[in-house]
């Protein structure tokens, strides 16, 4: 028998994964169901969404209400989801490309109406599930198979993206600080209102290839090497800080949540004459 | 329609439990371990000496695939 914790929350049958050795996104998908356990939530309260992509087969080995829709369109299936079921705790679930790229409007205007989803966003720095495309999250001058000489765009930083647009709560974990992710989904879940995290996961298959970033271990050694606690950084300067990013929760500032401010607006009208 | 009787290739070390058919030969479980209690060999995670294993749990907490966990703990051996 797998683990308590795997033979409760995954459909064990259909395991391992599909994904490559090494791929970061299982460790970021069972993080996720850590945070469900330590919760407590009933399984049948809790629907998990998910766009196209290699991040997004996450919902098929998880075992709960699951939907598995179309690519960058995760958030509006959600979105419904939630208003027909306020009662139902939606976790969404997207690549960097299906969430920033094609999905990148959904995004910031779930942030904007601060509806409460919790999503998280793995974030392999491509686009792993077609083949080493460039995402909005590739670094500048890093490869992809559509930037055979280095891309130059700039890439978005996602926590910011989601704190301008409106979500109420952000933070940024790793697949190497695998418990900061699910100490996050917790209070995000916990949160009434939109919620994102930036979940850092390593594709060593495309991005690590494309970009010599060595294997598995390699990348989950960079997170480690490379990430700082928003704590520690506190106490850094801006030149130890270069090339660092930032992990922990970035922002938690409650507002009105959209499906109440919706209910709201239906007890105000039952009992009217219009 | 859950799971049940998934079994594979699971070995019951004690301290550690391995399904090796869900190994998929990373090494991310072994490179992270702390006590180097486990190793890769032919491309799968084995025990080298389950006396070092401290059941911290961090080879579960970062394996991809669910392939390796923590058994019984001390107190309930
Ligand atoms: C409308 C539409 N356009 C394009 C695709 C092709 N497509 C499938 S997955 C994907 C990108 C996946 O990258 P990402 O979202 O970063 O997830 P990852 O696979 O890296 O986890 C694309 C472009 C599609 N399935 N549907
Ligand atoms: S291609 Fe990349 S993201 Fe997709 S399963 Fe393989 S390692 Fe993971
Ligand atoms: S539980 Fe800890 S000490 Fe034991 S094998 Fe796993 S990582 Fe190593
Ligand atoms: S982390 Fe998991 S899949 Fe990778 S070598 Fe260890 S047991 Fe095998």
């Amino acid at each position: 028998m797998p683990s308590q914790l795997v033979d409760k929350y995954f459909r064990a049958e259909d395991l391992p994964q599909i994904w490559c050795p090494g791929c970061g996104h299982g460790i970021i998908t069972r993080a996720i169901t850590v945070a469900i356990e330590q919760l407590g939530l009933e399984p049948d309260k809790v629907c998990v969404v998910s766009g196209i992509g290699c991040s997004s087969r996450a919902p098929g080995y998880l075992d709960f209400n699951t939907l598995h829709t179309t690519h960058g369109r995760a958030l509006a299936f959600a979105t419904g989801i939630k208003l027909a079921n306020p009662d139902l705790k939606v976790i969404v679930i997207m690549g960097d490309g299906d969430s920033t790229a094609i999905g990148g409007n959904h995004f910031i205007h779930a942030c904007r109406r601060n509806i409460d989803l919790t999503t998280i966003i793995f974030n392999n720095n491509i686009y792993g599930m077609t083949g080493g495309q460039y995402s909005p999250l590739t670094p500048k001058f890093d490869k992809g198979t559509t930037a055979p000489y280095g891309n130059i765009d700039r890439p978005f930083d996602i926590c910011d993206l989601a704190s301008g647009a409106g979500a109420t709560y952000v933070g940024r974990g790793t697949s190497y600080h695998a418990n900061v992710v699910t100490s996050l989904v917790k209070k995000g879940i916990m949160n009434d209102g939109f919620s994102l995290i930036e979940a850092i996961s390593g594709c060593p298959t495309y991005y690590g290839r494309k970009n010599k970033k060595g294997g598995p271990v390699d990348m989950m050694q960079w997170q480690k090497d490379n990430a700082v606690t928003v704590t520690a950084a506190a106490k850094m300067t801006p030149e130890q800080l270069e090339g660092k990013f930032l992990i922990g929760e970035l922002k938690n500032k409650p507002e009105p949540e959209y499906t109440k401010e919706y209910q709201k607006i239906i007890d105000n009208l039952k009992g009217s004459d219009i | 329609m859950k799971n049940k009787s998934i079994k594979g290739n699971e070995v019951d070390h004690g301290k550690l439990i391995i399904n090796a058919d869900w190994c998929k030969g990373c090494g991310i479980c072994t490179a992270f371990c702390p006590t180097k209690a486990i190793e890769l060999k032919n491309e799968k995670v084995t025990v080298v000496d389950i006396d070092k294993c401290t059941q911290c749990g961090l080879c579960e907490l970062r394996c991809p695939d669910y392939a390796i966990y923590v058994g019984r703990k001390k107190n309930e051996q």
